[in-house]
């Protein structure tokens, strides 16, 4: 589903935040990527989600090397990665219910499916009664929830992370990290950037660990250079 | 990918999603309609007023004659003469008398001044032969050669070219439409700049949720749409309100007009702003709209790259 080869990425100005990475992420595996800050967990992520473009190697979505595509297929590679951000990035002026429909509108659903499958969604995460709620007027944890029913309402079958626990206190954290099991056990590939260990650990999945921009754990060895497969 | 019914479905939803959230702000928004409306009036206003003047003088086309006054001491007679000489000339197509007591009747009946004629004792009216040239020579440069000529015969006091003034009318009209042109060109530009500049604040406004629906996958095209929509109805509703306002300055002026008019024993009315002329008017507001929000939006929207 997801693969990495010999990925660099350099930022203009300083050293390389990636360097020579390579991993595989099948379809329905779930893994954690773990690493201190600044070790390259979340351009790791950008990368998958074509915020950032690689400086060096191939990154491939289904087989499809998304280091080069053109500007105007990005959206359509985003439809199938779902991404959960630590800030949740909700839109506050709209109801639950508008959010999680947000990628189904994008998508052209039309407006009777859209209300069975943000319902369906809601459900799963366990919100179906705050449907016409602002998100203001919930919990950080439920916030959370939301983005998850947003980032899944379009069955993506790819699911990102981006340190989804980390303002949440240990149990939500868990049950969250359950949800995601979940989605994984549906088929889903799900790759969560954390730095909570102990989690991690209880989880019992794949772990990649970045270091200083070099996969130091979980990864693959690098194919030679020119050469992804 | 999407389905027809679906995208003209999508589409009419966000339109009457932009009008709604137009609605829900009046005040910002009328701001914009009324420059748009303000600006748009004032060339259509001075177009049609134009127009109206056009179709005014119109009737006066290629109506250049020449009157000769004659001297106090010319009888009817003398003048009858000169009136004969004049009449076979190449360049003359016609020749009107007016005798010296026609003139006083004429001046009795219309001037008001009837009872003061009564205290002269002479008729104080000269004879007058109003010469009309034929078509060929009724251009400026031959009429005035035949004025010349007019002016040496003893008998004529004074020779007065009467169209000289609509030449000059036809000039300042030509002026003024070149000025309605230029005027209408920069206000359009200006309507242009505001709309540019609201959608440009609203894309600004809006910067999380483009970033946002950037992140989950939203094309340029979706992003795009709203902006539009709302250009569109700014323009209608821009191209409505300055309609309405040519159409009721026309109304208020309409009044004194015929008043005018009657005076010069004419039923001529003031015509508004015709069925071409108003879908013009919609048209090109409805087009400033769609232009100014699409500058905005290729300008801005590009700059917004989720992180």
């Amino acid at each position: 589903m997801i693969e990495f080869h010999n990925v660099s990425k350099r930022y203009p100005g300083s050293g390389d935040a990636l360097s020579r990475v390579s991993f595989k992420l099948a379809g329905g595996e779930m893994a954690f990527l773990t690493g201190h800050s600044g070790a390259g967990k979340s351009t790791l992520l950008k990368l998958i989600a074509v915020l950032i473009r690689p400086t060096n190697g191939q990154v491939l979505i289904n087989n499809e090397n998304i280091g080069h595509i053109s500007r105007r297929r990005i959206p359509y590679v985003r439809r199938n990665v779902g991404i959960i951000f630590q800030d949740h990035k909700l839109l506050f002026d709209r109801t639950v219910f508008d959010n999680v429909a947000l990628p189904l509108v994008i998508a052209g659903v039309s407006h009777r499916e859209i209300g069975r499958r943000v319902r369906a969604s809601l459900d799963k995460v366990g919100l179906l009664n705050k449907e016409k709620s602002l998100p203001i007027t919930l919990s950080g944890g439920q916030q959370q929830r939301v983005g998850i029913a947003r980032a899944v309402v379009n069955k993506p079958p790819i699911l990102l992370a981006d340190e989804p626990t980390g303002n949440l206190d240990p149990e939500l954290s868990r049950e969250i990290m359950e949800l995601f099991a979940q989605f994984q056990q549906v088929g889903v590939s799900v790759l969560i950037a954390s730095h909570d260990l102990d989690l991690i650990s209880q989880m019992g999945h794949k772990v990649l660990t970045l270091d200083e921009g070099r996969m130091v754990a979980g990864g693959m060895h690098n194919a030679p250079q020119g050469e992804p497969r | 990918m999407i389905s027809p019914s679906v995208y003209i479905a999508r589409h009419m939803q966000v339109m009457l999603a932009t009008l709604g959230d137009m609605i829900r702000s009046p005040m910002s928004n009328l701001m914009t309609i009324a420059v748009m409306g303000i600006a748009l009036a004032l060339p259509t206003g001075l177009h049609v007023i134009l127009k109206n003047v056009q179709q005014v003088t119109a009737q006066w086309d290629g109506a250049a004659q020449i009157s000769l006054f004659m001297k106090p001491s010319v009888t009817d007679k003398q003048a009858d003469q000169l009136a004969n000489i004049l009449q076979k000339r190449q360049d003359v197509k016609s020749v009107t008398r007016i005798t010296r007591s026609e003139a006083l009747e004429e001046f009795r009946k219309n001037s008001g001044f009837g009872e003061a004629l009564e205290a002269l004792e002479d008729n104080p009216f000269p004879a007058v032969i109003v010469v009309f040239p034929t078509e060929q020579s009724d251009n400026l440069l031959t009429v005035q050669t035949m004025l010349a000529s007019f002016k040496q015969r003893p008998e004529v006091e004074l020779a007065q070219l009467d169209m000289q003034w609509l030449k000059r009318l036809y000039a300042i009209m030509d002026f003024g439409r070149r000025g309605i042109w230029v005027l209408a060109a920069m206000l359009s530009l200006s309507v242009l700049l505001v709309v540019g500049n609201t959608i440009r604040l609203a894309i600004q406004n809006r910067r999380d949720e483009i970033e946002i629906i950037k992140l989950i996958g939203g094309t340029d095209a979706f992003i795009r749409r709203p902006f539009l929509y709302t250009g569109f109805w700014y323009g209608l509703s821009g191209g409505i309100l300055s309609w309405l306002l040519v159409t009721l300055s026309i109304w208020l002026l309409s009044g004194p007009v015929s008043q005018l008019a009657t005076l010069y024993d004419s039923n001529y009315s003031l015509s508004s702003l015709d069925l071409l002329g108003s879908i013009i008017l919609l048209g090109l507001s409805i087009f400033l709209g769609l232009a100014g929000s699409w500058i905005a939006v290729s300008r801005h929207l590009d700059a917004i790259e989720p992180e």
